[in-house]
């Protein structure tokens, strides 16, 4: 039995220093435009208030970023979507402050430090700002996570039936952890998935498993290949082809034996 | 939008908890009203609390195959696995249906940060991790269910929910999604959590921590105990042929929307989970038997559960939380808690809550210090975790 799942994408989000937005990540990704010189910092977004966001963790301020934009572009309002977010690591930095503090001075650990070390703090902060109740999760699947974020998302499209938001980020690793960790600088991307064709609908893709070992998807642009080394760099190939509209089948590992499969559905 | 679903058969379970392996330990402690908390012995600089602490992980180290993934958390995750000839049915399902169709839904909320932690604490001169500590499959949070795949031998979707305390509660909805849509045949859940530093300082400077053992809804409650356990369950779409056998009848998933480490003050995500799990089951409260209470001992989270409980369940109900027998499992607390509701289910033993002596005046005649007997046909677990993450399970029988 091969189960497909139908999704479409309803909602296009992208932060990297590099292509701060959608609209000059797609240019790059065409061949049509240019990264960002110099590359900006990290997002500012609107959505946390001011002391937050200089306060949140660059994960936080990251998910929040494309979270926002996506549902703008889909034209959702953000309080009854429900999410999944997705990243290898969580927010590397954070997890280095504490691992850190815990072996020198492990009393003096920061309670605001320790509640945003989970892995759904983003979950969490985007709850919270959107004042939103609907269901929202927090997944890990080390280098396949944006491809397990994206099943997931997927399968509650297809069984509850109603739009998911997929927000999917990893940021650097730093300090002794960045010795066994590789992640290199920040990338961020949301989607919009719904179970039906709408108005605002870019694209489709008809998903399935597919057993066996695959292949990653070659990345074209320079503008994607320089994104190659952060942990979340498993979206790049599908962002290249929603930038392409590209008709071409794409597979994206889930792990060494399994694939998620991911065909075009033509308008 | 929530839609009742076709119940889900859980065709094997276990769990292993400070009250020892298996769940006849499990069973043991509950039925004896015996706490299996002791006082804090964890790490180099034992902060003054109680803690659930599993006996012999230190002395066991992983088989020499699977020895690049030797860390606590995966030593706890495969002394877990082998209770209750939980091996034995996870090799059946995959004779069954084949490795690929076997999906992998686990759990937790530090992994083997315990390890990272280490790690830091015996840098070498340039900053480095130790030789012999540098796999980086283990210092990261999917280490858990990338260790349990290999050891498995499985093939299917395999991922981590880290969602805080709710995050093995959760991961029944989201096997239940894969079964229901015919992504897998059988699905691994469950969910594993050691002590670490991260969880121990952790919520001391969040001052939750108890200096002493837990007593959930006592009226002189002053915090958590912290517990370590693993715990897993094999889900599978029913088998029609076979009659009698355990269900997941239901689940609610909602977001507090309120606080990172704080829950709504009214209960709002908690009964918005409640009734998405309810009408999943095709069930109202007045057709539950036991609930087994997410009941921390946190001055906040019970006071605000004890009135959820309150205002929505019959009188006859008896609900109770385990946390003062296991302490308080973070990530592996729905996968234990899912357990105790099932062997409830089995035996027709509701659990007190132990330890505790007065009740808070916010609690109505359904939470129960004592244990008692019933016939159980239909269970709910509470699961809360931070960011204001909320599932509730709701767990039965084959009604036929």
């Amino acid at each position: 039995m091969t189960t497909t799942l139908r999704v479409f994408v309803d909602g296009i989000a992208f932060w990297a220093p590099t292509l701060p937005g959608w609209e000059v990540a797609r240019a790059a990704f065409g061949g049509d435009g240019m990264a960002v010189d110099p590359p900006l910092k990290r997002p500012s977004p609107d959505l946390l208030a001011p002391a937050e966001r200089r306060r949140a963790p660059d994960s936080v301020a990251l998910a929040i970023e494309v979270a926002s934009a996506a549902a703008r572009d889909a034209d959702r309002d953000p309080k009854t979507l429900a999410s999944v977010f997705t990243s290898a690591h969580g927010d590397l930095a954070v997890n280095d402050y504490m691992c850190t503090t815990l072996a020198t001075a492990p009393t003096q650990l920061s309670p605001t430090r320790f509640h945003n070390s989970v892995h759904n703090a983003a979950s969490g902060y985007w709850t919270i700002g959107t004042g939103c109740h609907a269901t929202s999760t927090a997944l890990t699947a080390f280098g396949r996570s944006f491809a397990a974020g994206l099943l997931e998302a997927a399968t509650q499209c297809a069984t509850d039936g109603d739009a998911v938001l997929l927000v999917a980020f990893d940021v650097q690793a730093v300090g002794a952890l960045s010795t066994v960790t590789k992640s290199d600088g920040l990338l961020a991307t949301a989607l919009v998935l719904a179970p039906e064709r709408g108005p605002r609908t870019r694209a489709g893709f008809e998903l399935t498993l597919q057993s066996g070992p695959a292949d990653t998807v070659a990345l074209r642009s320079t503008a994607a290949l320089a994104l190659a080394g952060n942990a979340m760099a498993d979206a790049l190939p599908l962002f290249e082809a929603l930038a392409g509209a590209t008709q071409a089948t794409l597979t994206m590992p889930l792990s060494a034996s399994l694939a998620l499969r991911l065909v075009p559905i033509a308008s | 939008m929530a839609q009742r679903i076709v119940p889900i058969q859980i065709t094997a379970y276990t769990t292993t908890t400070a009250a020892g392996r298996g769940k006849a330990a499990l069973l043991s402690a509950l039925r004896g009203n015996r706490s299996a908390l002791r006082p804090n012995d964890f790490g180099p600089t034992p902060l003054a609390t109680w803690i659930g602490r599993v006996d012999g992980v230190e002395s066991e180290p992983l088989p020499r195959p699977l020895a690049d993934w030797d860390c606590r958390n995966n030593r706890l995750a495969w002394l877990g696995l082998a209770g209750d000839d939980f091996l034995d049915a996870v090799h059946a399902a995959r004779e069954r249906h084949g490795a690929a169709r076997v999906a992998l839904v686990l759990g937790t909320s530090t992994s083997s940060i315990g390890a990272t932690e280490d790690a830091y604490r015996a840098l070498d001169v340039e900053g480095r991790f130790p030789e012999g500590q540098r796999n980086p499959l283990v210092h990261t949070l999917h280490s858990l269910a990338n260790f349990v795949q290999h050891a498995l031998a499985l093939e299917g979707p395999c991922v981590t929910v880290s969602t805080a305390c709710s995050s093995s509660a959760k991961v029944f909805a989201a096997a239940e999604r894969m079964l229901r849509l015919g992504l897998v045949d059988a699905a691994i859940v469950g969910g594993v959590d050691t002590l670490c530093g991260s969880v121990l300082f952790g919520f001391n400077a969040l001052q939750l921590v108890s200096p002493s053992p837990c007593r959930p809804f006592d009226a002189g409650r002053d915090g958590i105990s912290i517990g370590e356990a693993a715990g897993f369950a094999l889900l599978e779409r029913v088998d029609t042929r076979a009659e009698g056998g355990l269900r997941l009848l239901g689940y609610g998933e909602s977001s507090d929307a309120h606080h990172m480490s704080t829950p709504h003050p009214e209960g709002l995500g908690a009964e918005a989970a409640l009734d998405d799990a309810l009408v999943r089951a095709g069930i109202d409260t007045a057709a539950v038997d036991y609930v087994n209470l997410h009941g921390t001992a946190s001055a906040k989270n019970d006071e605000v559960e004890a009135a959820l409980i309150a205002r929505r369940f019959p009188a006859r109900v008896h609900a109770s939380s385990t946390k003062g027998f296991t302490g308080h499992t973070l990530g592996a607390a729905g996968i234990v808690e899912a357990a105790a509701s099932l062997l409830a289910i089995e035996t027709g033993f509701l659990p007190g809550t132990v330890n505790s002596a007065t009740l808070d005046a916010a609690c109505g005649p359904q939470i129960r210090l004592a244990p008692a007997r019933a016939d159980v046909r239909v269970a709910l677990s509470n699961s809360f975790g931070f960011g204001g993450s909320n599932c509730v399970l709701v767990l039965g029988r084959d009604a036929r």
